[in-house]
């Protein structure tokens, strides 16, 4: 049988690195939308836990168990990032794959929350936006999930059709940032 | 000429740069105006309206006078102060606002006719005749007066935009800043520290005091150390905050490459919106000049100006100094010069108690009332004692006290309050919630209370911060402050400049009085005192004394202008950066773009989203060729069309059918699973928003269609529905429109394209129109749509986006082998109107259901947003304009969009409209151009003839007036 030859959503641009900052595609075997219905997110929950480990997040935050991430993403929604949602979690939530419908984009490095601040209105300083934290916020002029996964690391998850329009954007926040570092510290 | 052993400069540094293409050398550190003061260069730009001569006034960002052009070819940038500017290796600046060389100036004829030109010129002599205002007078003006230009092109620089975040801003790093900056960062908070300077320390870089027993100097030294130790401390150097607004944010500019050589990538320029939970406002002072005859020849400058270039740059700025003041602070300008062995010629104070603080020839109860030097001073005039005393010097430095720098803190509509104690405006308490000013802005001008007023604000943020506050010994300095008295102008022969930007002069003030224009904010726009570049940072205060006196009353009570944002101008190309070109909206591209631009076709914007126009075929050389045969294609074998624009809405739950009967004019709770239906949605106003189709997958399970256009205006009304208006029923919903690639395959031959490559093949019974379901393709699991918008046997079959760029180019290739290939926007506009389809071109927003005949479609069994306010009185009736198709009868066969309709033998002017035309298309399948419009009472006129009239095009065209479904009425085709 012919097969359709599978693209990413960010085929082609990625990945950059420039100064200490990389920035990679990711591509998560699933995303799936989970949003409980009505008297279920403790169910949901504990079936979550159940199925992949992991409990269903408080808004603005994300946990991660093994390769699967589940990462608030809205009013009653959050996305599980990883492996596909087992069938059994839609007694208690509506299950939406979303898995083709963002670039998921990763940006690591030592300027890597400088870069970020060029683009992104929130604080991204350590206090206040720990590891596991996630925001909906925007990414220039695109509404983007922001999810910080380390000291220096990000998942951004941007809307596929700008996959484009967001790399450029990251890769001339890169080249700004990188240029600054070279040169001296001021007097 | 440089003084040795003084200054901040590098002098193993040497560099070179060109004035007016002559190369000057200067040293790393200095600005423009520094080094060309240290080569005894003077003339700097002419002013704006009478051309004269002008050299350097200050010594910071508030400069009116060296304004100059810097760079060259597309990348020069005008109006950049020298005093700012830092030199660099090959830097090349230029003077401006003038015809011919700066030395002789043509235009400088207009300084022979001072009285021609006063305040309201103008409004008073170029009143008639009207035509010649804007022909004539206003370039000639333009090109006279003005600053420098731009190049014309694009600009090739690069700027950027970025966030910041802080407990604490502190805005300003002069004595009062650093102590407030190490106070919080001692506290744990996270703290900026900006300054406009290249190095921090402010007025302690102009002056030689000592502060802890060491000098200044070395004192900001340690301090930048102790600061940087505390590891919460960001120092934002060459950054100006520009200007305070709600919620703790502030706008800064900062220079980040305008300082060097061009280097690849870096910006010019940054401008940074900073939220800040607290703010100590540590701006310092700007120094008064003073209005006396004959003011603003090159050689005049401030005297704390005189002090920065000594101190900080070792630049004396003359041989032969005097010094004008009212106030002691200024006599330290005397006492510097004498150290550094430069000779003051004289000190003259106002004031008569006045006395000497050192080794100078003191006039006191003195006024300057005169000065001569054609391009430079040379000599001025002195009154003492009722006796006239020439003093020849090349420079005079001034000081009629300092103004608060307020600026900030009236940004949010607060005014500054007046206080005689210092002859100056204090901020008003409480200005901008969370701003704490301190130190020299805030009143406080000696040094030790500047540094516990640094301390004692930084507390106060501390304290608001939830933080305790470290103990911080304040460092031993200065107590003394000095004696002032007010002296804002001095009476005599000629012009004394107030606003040197503007050319406004003290006489224009009193004419502004005297012509009734006595608010301190119609004086302002009158004369256009304190509207240049500097804002008045130079001259509103003492302009609004001139105006208290002329008008008789205190200052207090006349007030001042109201200071906007920006503080320094800010560059259009910094606040635009990213947006330029492409970077104005985010591109969107559907995952066949590749594909389609390869084929050549003209990409066409749908909101974000690029779609193909046409697809052009050898030997094709016009759209419409391309059109019409796409559109015989789609009508006689099988087109296909990438529709993932559309927005798709994937909706669950118990109540997902109550929620769509809800949102809904028409019921979707009895539509079969595995079946589509065509919906309407209306606003709350009764108007229509929105259609499209609705599939059911399953008895809890929808997925809605929206157009490209409404697709995101859709799923906001959906969650406020929910949210606010339906909270008790249980449903969610996602936009799955970026998941699912999605392609049309219209036309007689679309099932033979489909089976050729489901895995399972279809038939028409269990496919029948407006079916839906789950197919298997190339192993593939996707979705497939019986629904059509062309009129057509049709499908839309949707595959993960991954398969999108695959699937396209196989459907387009099996197409072309059944004698279709892809079409594009252009076809897919003219099938639909052949067919009466609508979009937002009929459903713009101001049409109700009734208007467009589907009023039967809101269902009278149940609810729906809209439908109460869709039976107001005036939304549906006779009166109402319909939707109505349209046919060229008469000679002229065209028709065009936007074009109004009327009686034939009516007058085409507005009183006489019936309506309008919102689509047009010239169809190949009837051989005649087809419209859809708006037409009042138009279901009740078909079959009558009515005028087209476009009046922007010239277009007049008789029409029939039609139902508007042109092609195959019945529907037989898309039932196939």
């Amino acid at each position: 049988m012919a097969r359709l030859i599978a693209k990413s959503a960010a085929s082609g641009l990625l990945p950059i690195r420039i100064g200490t900052v990389t920035l990679t595609e990711e591509t998560p075997a699933a995303i799936t939308a989970l949003m409980p219905f009505a008297g279920k997110p403790r169910a949901l929950s504990v079936a979550l836990k159940a199925a992949h480990g992991v409990a269903f997040p408080g808004p603005n935050r994300s946990s991660a168990k093994g390769g699967t991430r589940v990462c608030w993403s809205g009013l009653d929604q959050a996305f599980l990032i990883g492996d596909p949602a087992q069938a059994d979690l839609a007694d208690h939530a509506a299950l939406v794959d979303q898995t083709d419908a963002w670039a998921v984009l990763h940006l690591e490095g030592e300027d890597a929350a400088e870069v970020l601040a060029r683009l992104t209105p929130i604080s991204l300083s350590r206090d206040s936006f720990k590891r596991g934290h996630a925001a909906r916020s925007l990414l220039g002029h695109m509404t983007a999930l922001i999810i910080r996964t380390g000291a220096q690391g990000f998942t951004i998850l941007i809307f596929r059709s700008m996959a484009a329009t967001a790399t450029h954007e990251l890769d001339v926040a890169m080249r700004g940032v990188a240029a600054r570092a070279a040169l001296q510290p001021p007097p | 000429m440089r003084i040795e052993g003084k200054g901040l400069i590098d002098r193993a540094r040497p560099v070179r740069f060109r004035f007016d293409g002559v190369s000057y050398g200067g040293f790393e550190g200095d600005t423009v105006a520094s080094a060309l003061l240290a080569n005894g260069v003077r003339l700097m730009g002419r002013s704006f309206k009478y051309h004269r001569p002008r050299g350097v006034l200050t010594a910071g960002s508030e400069e009116p006078n060296a304004l100059m052009e810097i760079g060259t070819g597309a990348a020069r940038t005008p109006n950049v102060r020298a005093t700012m500017q830092e030199i660099y290796q090959g830097l090349e600046a230029r003077s401006q606002n003038r015809v011919g060389p700066l030395h002789r100036d043509l235009l400088s004829i207009n300084d022979l006719f001072p009285g021609a030109l006063s305040a309201g010129f103008y409004y008073k002599t170029f009143m008639w005749p009207r035509a010649f205002w804007e022909k004539l007078y206003e370039p000639v003006i333009r090109r006279a007066a003005g600053l420098g230009a731009l190049s014309g092109q694009p600009d090739p620089g690069r700027y950027e935009k970025a966030f910041a975040h802080c407990d604490l801003l502190v805005i300003g790093a002069g004595p009062t800043g650093l102590m407030a900056a190490l106070t919080a960062a001692r506290a744990g908070a996270d703290v900026i520290l900006a300054d406009e300077n290249a190095r921090l320390g402010g007025r302690l870089l102009s002056e030689t005091e000592e502060i802890d027993g060491r000098p200044a100097m070395q004192w900001v030294a340690d301090m930048l150390d102790l600061l940087r130790d505390t590891g919460n401390v960001r120092i934002m150097a060459r950054t100006t905050i520009t200007g305070a607004y709600d919620g703790g944010t502030y706008g800064a500019l900062e220079r980040v490459g305008q300082h060097r050589p061009e280097t690849p990538d870096l910006p010019l320029e940054c401008f940074w919106r900073i939220h800040a939970r607290q703010a100590v406002l540590a701006a310092g002072a700007l120094e008064r000049p003073l209005a006396f005859p004959m003011n603003d020849r090159p050689g005049i400058m401030l005297a704390g100006a005189v002090r920065t270039y000594l101190n900080r740059y070792g630049v004396a700025p003359g041989r032969d100094i005097t010094l004008f003041a009212c106030n002691d602070d200024a006599h330290r300008t005397a006492l510097d010069l004498i150290e550094a062995g430069i000779r003051v010629a004289a000190v003259i104070d106002s004031r008569a108690d006045a006395t000497a603080q050192g080794d100078y020839r003191l006039l006191a109860g003195a006024q300057v009332i005169h000065s001569k030097g054609r391009r430079a001073l040379r000599e001025i005039t002195v009154r003492h004692k009722g006796m006239q005393d020439t003093i020849l010097t090349d420079c005079l430095a001034m000081s009629g006290g300092w103004n608060p720098s307020v600026h900030l803190t009236c940004h949010m509509n607060a005014r500054p309050v007046w206080d005689d104690r210092i002859k100056g405006f204090v901020p008003a308490p409480g200005a901008v919630p969370g701003l704490t000013p301190a130190g020299a802005c805030a009143g406080i001008y000696a040094t030790h209370a500047c540094l516990a007023s640094g301390v004692e604000a930084a507390k106060t943020a501390l304290k608001a911060l939830g933080k305790s506050a470290p103990r911080v010994a304040v460092p031993a300095a200065s107590d003394q402050t000095g004696a002032v008295q007010a002296l804002w102008y001095v009476e005599g022969k000629g012009r004394a400049w107030l606003d040197f930007a503007n050319d406004v002069t003290t006489k224009d003030i009193r004419l502004a009085a005297r012509e009734n224009f006595r608010s301190v904010e119609h004086m302002k726009r009158y004369t256009t005192q304190g509207m240049a570049p500097d804002q008045g940072k130079n001259s509103n205060i003492a302009a609004l004394a001139l105006l208290a006196d002329t008008t008789g009353r205190g200052i207090a009570e006349t007030g001042t202008t109201t200071y906007r944002p920006p503080y320094v101008p800010v560059s259009i190309s910094a606040m635009a950066a990213g947006a330029g070109g492409k970077g104005f909206a985010p591109e969107r591209f559907t995952t066949s773009h590749a594909a389609t631009v390869a084929r050549e076709a003209p990409m066409i914007e749908a909101e974000l989203w690029y779609r193909p126009g046409y697809f052009p075929a050898r030997g094709e050389t016009t759209w419409r060729q391309s059109c019409d045969r796409e559109v015989a294609m789609v009508r006689d074998a099988v087109g296909i069309c990438d529709v993932s624009t559309l927005g798709k809405i994937d909706i669950q739950g118990p109540d997902a059918a109550a929620f769509l009967d809800f949102v809904y004019t028409n019921t979707f709770s009895t539509l079969k699973p595995g079946r589509v239906r065509y919906g309407l949605m209306l606003r709350e106003d009764g108007h229509v928003m929105d259609d499209g189709t609705t599939a059911r997958l399953s008895d809890t399970h929808f997925v809605m269609t929206t157009t490209t256009a409404a697709a995101g205006q859709v799923m906001t009304h959906l969650d406020f529905v929910h949210q606010a208006l339906r909270p008790d029923l249980d449903v969610r919903f996602i936009s799955v429109t970026e998941h699912w690639a999605q392609f049309a395959i219209a036309g007689p031959r679309s099932r033979d394209l489909l089976n050729s490559l489901l895995d399972t093949p279809i038939d028409g019974e269990s496919w029948p129109f407006m079916a839906c379901g789950p197919v298997s393709v190339h192993g593939v699991a996707g979705r497939l749509f019986r629904i059509s918008f062309s009129g057509e046997h049709a499908y839309e079959i949707a595959v993960p986006a991954r398969y999108g760029d695959a699937l396209f180019r196989d459907l387009v290739a099996r197409a072309e082998t059944l004698g279709g290939g892809p079409y594009g926007m252009e076809a897919l506009n003219v099938l639909r109107i052949e067919k009466g389809f609508i979009t937002h071109a009929e459903i713009h927003g101001r049409v109700t259901a009734f208007d467009i005949g589907m009023e039967r479609m809101i269902s009278p069994g149940k609810d729906c947003i809209g439908k109460t306010a869709a039976m107001r009185a005036g939304l549906t009736g006779p009166e109402r304009e319909q939707l109505v198709g349209l046919k060229p009868v008469g000679t002229v066969k065209q028709l065009t969009s936007g074009a109004h309709l009327f009686e034939p033998d009516a007058e085409p002017v507005r009183v006489n409209d019936l309506g309008y035309v919102t689509s047009v298309c010239f169809s190949p399948t009837l051989g005649t151009y087809l419209g859809l419009g708006f037409l009042k009472n138009g279901r009740a006129r078909h079959g009558e003839t009515v005028k087209h009239v476009d009046h922007l095009r010239g277009v007049e065209t008789l029409c029939e007036v039609c139902d508007p479904v042109f092609f195959d009425a019945e529907g037989a085709r898309v039932r196939g």
